[in-house]
């Protein structure tokens, strides 16, 4: 694999000249400090002369005075290094180079060749997307991607679903960190703010083992750019306002570095938003206020380095009110109408029902890197997440006080040694350990959702990546993790007879005569997991690479899997987890073929994910009650497999004009019954032209079309009994919503303002035919209509 | 930094870390705020009474089937004075959640709805009658229904009648104080339906 580098020029100024004998010589070698492999055609520079190595490495330089000289050193494949060396005291001296500069993809130019890992399916954003979607959320962000999509409540919940998984089987990796905040739950999004991150990459699959052995669905690596180890001091501020929910957003990054490698960086920003509209009416309750801050500090040297990471972040959200039902008669009928049942006028008010979410994150990261043999790191973080949702209750007093509130807090301490010295091999090796404890507060005054648990997290793992040939490279790995988890949870004695625990689980009752006619139980399990990868990358013909990879992947079930036992208020439905569930276990294989050249270029990427015990939650019937009946959904496990393929195209017809074409479809069954698993998202099919002209100051314009098909297999709906109507309705809960098609537009152009700072204007209208559409993914499909047209206006400006 | 300071920041994490484990109180069970387990109806024309009963052990959380009964047959061609007592007995003593909503009689509003048998029902209290939580009586006159006055008609029969509370209604809508539900909005802090019938 080829690695490009930015070679950066450091000017030297120490030197004294002086009328001195200037007869002194120096000689030695450039020697790449990981293998120790002397290095040919490096340059070294000083006073307007350059000297360059021969093939064994070695330079002579002749005719120096015997004063000091800054040398800068200098190879196609490092980061060029300034060297200050006295001429009266040295004549010989080896410089050593950093070849394998591991943060290289972090500065490297767009385009390039570099991936996390070597033969899974994967794909990056940049920053200029980041940038075009920094008013939204990771999971709108994501939907760049081709086989990501996202499963929502309204447009301000968005959980990323990468080849139609989500939630526990995703993993996201914030800044290195893997982020823990509740994202079991369907109404929780992420909590990070995308505008701390320069790139995010999206692998499509468990073969990221590094950061976990769970991810079935697949690992977001969100980054950060990597501080120069020179003087400097740069920024960038994004400005944008929306016309669909007359909102803005201001987001502010400062960076200052020192030629020492310290640096310090922060960020901030402030979103505000009223109630979005739908093509027909306003879409009442659905604002959201969020706030998000991070700085660290730290030192970048060559051979080691540390930094202090801290980032908030926090998101009040209303949640659509009409989608707060009372019961399954008020589901049917929301189902039936076609309009929300309450439509009020725009207001920036956030009223019950809303959530609000804050999450604090610390690390303190070290590395170290060891000549001839490779870098060590090891962090500490430490994350608290606090849920909080509010619901419409019986009293004004009760409303004030929150139905969820949710305490998770998490302790991590990871370490690994990464062998890079060899031509051929590569190795990682790494551990794990984590505690984390959940506290859910008893003052809300409804029953826990989730219980309090203590659960402790121990991983090991090795990788490896094998150079068999110049362009065949094999990688492999395997991963261990145990999980304990150690809760206190209490439940109804009907629900408990009901579930059939009492033959199952007696032992584990600690109080049988809770108040409320309840038991306190002190569930304890331990989960074993074993994930593997194996896989080859294989570039032919120059510009075609081919990937194969397969993954074996065990992720334990999630606290909501396990405990959830009673009604969920936000949702409106009763939730039932099952302490008998187990892991599910995913064997996934994926190839992908690409061909990338000036004129066109295409990917054509397969898979199929086999899914033992499959964790999925679906409805189950309805429960009567004073408030009328409720939908039960019930978790399962069945075998499940889904099959999938993900297509893009590119072709660049003229100077001017590029097409792009994105097509993906994803198809999950139950290996059994051939039933069609819930939440499976629709085939889709994106095409988008564009027009750039680097003249009109980078003047670039873009059209897309989305075609969202209807997704026609789906599970069976429902009978259930309507009391008001005193008899059996077929409750047309997962029929989806027909098909879509959205155009939207895009264009933008960049002015130059002094010799580094540059104005970003960006202009985009979503949803330009204001079309009504429902999404089977939202799950406020039921209520209301999505998001009608919205024009947005985006400044930044870099400095 | 060196290693041997960051060394030292580490290990003081991991102090930080260990010193938080080992936590095995048991958690406060919550007492539920919101649990109905009894509805009472007490329909009486002066020398006969009739009881609608609703009665759910685990509230609306757990899994057993609420059950509705009613002591007897109505009279046809009587007008019963009716009154409407709910409960919570999971506690001892049972709490009483008339209170609340009287507290609150403003944001709340029963509704009596049949189509079966020519039963008609109007509302016997209006907001004025409460107080709110703080001792100060309700000025506004739109009704609440924990009182009420049925009358049936000379049809006999088999039929239903179905009680619904709602939070938040939009009381001045078309037809709400006169007790028609479509135009109320809002939503339903209770809603059964029982059997009856008329001889």
């Amino acid at each position: 694999m080829k690695r490009l580098t930015l070679i950066l020029v450091f000017f030297s100024g120490v030197t004294i000249l002086s009328a001195q004998e200037c007869d002194k010589t120096l000689t030695g070698k450039v020697i790449d400090f990981h293998d120790g492999v002397p290095l040919k055609e490096a340059t070294i520079t000083f006073n307007n002369k350059t000297i360059v190595t021969d093939n064994n490495g070695t330079y002579t330089i002749n005719d120096l005075c015997a004063v000091s000289y800054a040398f800068t050193v200098s190879h196609v494949d490092c980061n060029s290094q300034v060297f200050t060396i006295d001429m009266s005291k040295v004549t010989t001296k080896d410089f050593y180079l950093e070849h394998h500069l591991n943060e290289l993809q972090e500065v490297k130019v767009s385009g390039e060749n570099h991936t996390k890992t070597l033969s899974s399916q994967e794909e990056t954003i940049d920053k200029n997307i980041i940038e075009k979607y920094s008013n939204a959320s990771l999971g709108d962000a994501l939907k760049e991607i081709t086989g990501v999509s996202s499963l929502n409540t309204g447009s301000t919940i968005v959980k990323p679903i990468i080849q139609g998984l989500s939630g526990s089987r995703i993993l996201i990796m914030n800044n290195g960190v893997r982020m823990q905040d509740m994202e079991w739950g369907d109404e929780h999004a992420p909590n990070v703010d995308i505008n701390v991150a320069n790139s995010i990459t999206v692998v499509k699959g468990a073969s990221a083992l590094k950061y976990g052995g769970d991810a079935i669905g697949g690992v977001i690596i969100m980054e950060t750019n990597r501080a120069p180890a020179k003087d400097t001091l740069f920024g960038k501020t994004v400005l944008s306002g929306s016309t669909n929910g007359r909102g803005g957003f201001l987001t502010s990054k400062l960076t200052k570095a020192y030629e020492s490698g310290m640096f310090l960086k922060v960020h901030g920003t402030l979103k505000r938003y009223g109630d979005v509209e739908a093509p027909d009416y306003v879409l009442s309750n659905t604002g959201i206020f969020e706030k998000g801050f991070s700085a660290s500090f730290g030192v970048n040297k060559f051979t080691y380095g540390w930094d202090v990471f801290y980032s908030f972040y926090d998101n009040e959200i209303g949640v659509l009110e009409a989608s707060h039902i009372g019961n399954v008669d008020d589901l049917f009928n929301a189902i039936n109408s076609g309009e929300p049942d309450i439509i009020r006028d725009f207001t920036y008010d956030i009223e019950n029902p809303r959530q609000e979410v804050t999450h604090h994150l610390g690390r303190v990261k070290y590395f170290k890197r060891f000549e001839q043999l490779g870098k060590w790191t090891t962090q500490y973080d430490f994350q608290l997440n606090n849920r909080l949702e509010f619901d419409i209750r019986r009293t004004q007093e009760l409303d004030k006080i929150p139905s969820i509130d949710l305490e998770l807090t998490t302790h991590s301490i990871t370490s690994d040694f990464e062998f890079d010295s060899s031509e051929k091999y590569k190795f990682t090796t790494g551990a794990l350990f984590r505690y984390q404890e959940n506290f859910a507060d008893p003052l809300t005054g409804v029953r826990r959702l989730i219980p309090d648990y203590e659960k402790y997290d121990v991983g090991a793992f090795f990788t490896v990546e094998y150079d068999l040939k110049e362009n065949l490279i094999l990688d492999a790995g395997i991963r261990y993790d145990f999980n304990h988890i150690d809760a206190q949870k209490f439940y109804l004695n009907s629900r408990w007879e009901l579930r059939g625990y009492e033959e199952d689980f007696s032992d584990i009752v600690v109080d049988r005569n809770v108040i409320g006619s309840q038991l306190l139980t002190n569930p304890v399990f331990d989960y074993h997991s074993i994930s593997g990868t194996a896989g080859m990358q294989y570039i032919f013909k120059d510009d075609y690479e081919f990937r194969f990879n397969y993954a074996l992947s065990q992720r334990a079930p999630n606290p909501s899997e396990l405990f959830s036992d009673g009604l969920h208020h936000s949702a409106a439905r009763i939730e039932l987890g099952d302490l008998r569930i187990d892991q599910e276990t995913s064997h996934k294989i994926s190839l992908s073929l690409k061909n990338n050249n000036q004129k066109w270029g295409w990917e054509l990427a397969p898979y199929a994910n086999f899914i033992q015990d499959y964790i999925l939650l679906e409805p189950v019937g309805t429960e009567l009650t004073i408030r009328g009946a409720f939908p039960v959904w019930q978790y399962r496990q069945t075998d499940a497999r889904l099959l999938g393929v993900d297509a893009k195209v590119y072709a660049n017809w003229h100077t001017n004009w590029k097409t792009d074409h994105m097509f993906s479809l994803v198809k999950g069954q139950e290996t059994e019954d051939k039933q069609a698993l819930i939440n499976m998202p629709a085939p889709n099919f994106n095409n988008k032209i564009t027009f750039a002209k680097a003249e009109w100051f980078d003047f670039t314009a873009s059209l897309e079309s989305q075609y969202h098909f209807r997704q026609n297999e789906f599970p069976p709906n429902i009978m259930v009994f309507s009391p008001s109507r005193g008899q059996d309705i077929l409750l047309e809960i997962n029929t989806p919503p027909s098909a879509y098609h959205l155009l939207n537009f895009d264009t933008g152009m960049k002015f130059k303002m002094g010799d580094e700072s540059f104005l970003n204007l960006g202009f985009t209208i979503n949803n330009l035919a204001n079309t009504t559409y429902r999404n089977y993914l939202n799950r406020q499909r039921y209520f209301a209509d999505d998001l009608g047209r919205n024009f947005l206006l985006r400044i930044s400006i870099n400095y | 930094m060196n290693l041997s300071k960051f060394l030292t920041v580490f290990s003081v994490a991991g102090l930080i870390l260990t010193s938080c484990s080992s936590d095995d109180d048991a958690p406060a069970p919550v007492s539920e705020e919101e649990v109905i387990t009894t509805m009472e109806v007490t329909l009486t024309d002066g020398t006969d009474t009739v009881t609608l009963r609703f009665f759910d052990a685990d509230g609306a959380d757990g899994p057993t089937e609420p059950t509705g009964t009613a002591s007897g047959p109505l009279k046809a061609s009587t007008t019963y004075t009716g009154s409407i007592s709910i409960l919570n007995e999971t506690e001892d003593p049972a709490e009483n959640v008339n209170e609340e909503i009287e507290e609150e009689a403003d944001e709340h509003q029963f509704f009596y709805v049949t189509d079966d048998l020519g039963i008609s029902t109007a509302y016997t209290d209006k907001e004025s009658d409460y107080e709110n939580a703080s001792g100060v009586q309700f000025t506004s006159e739109n009704p609440v229904g924990l009182t009420f006055s049925l009358t049936t008609t000379a049809t006999t029969g088999d039929g239903m009648l179905r009680f619904v509370l709602r939070h938040e209604p939009t009381k001045d809508a078309a037809g709400v104080s006169g007790g028609d539900i479509t135009n109320a909005g809002g939503d339903p802090d209770i809603d059964w339906t029982f059997d009856i019938s008329v001889e």
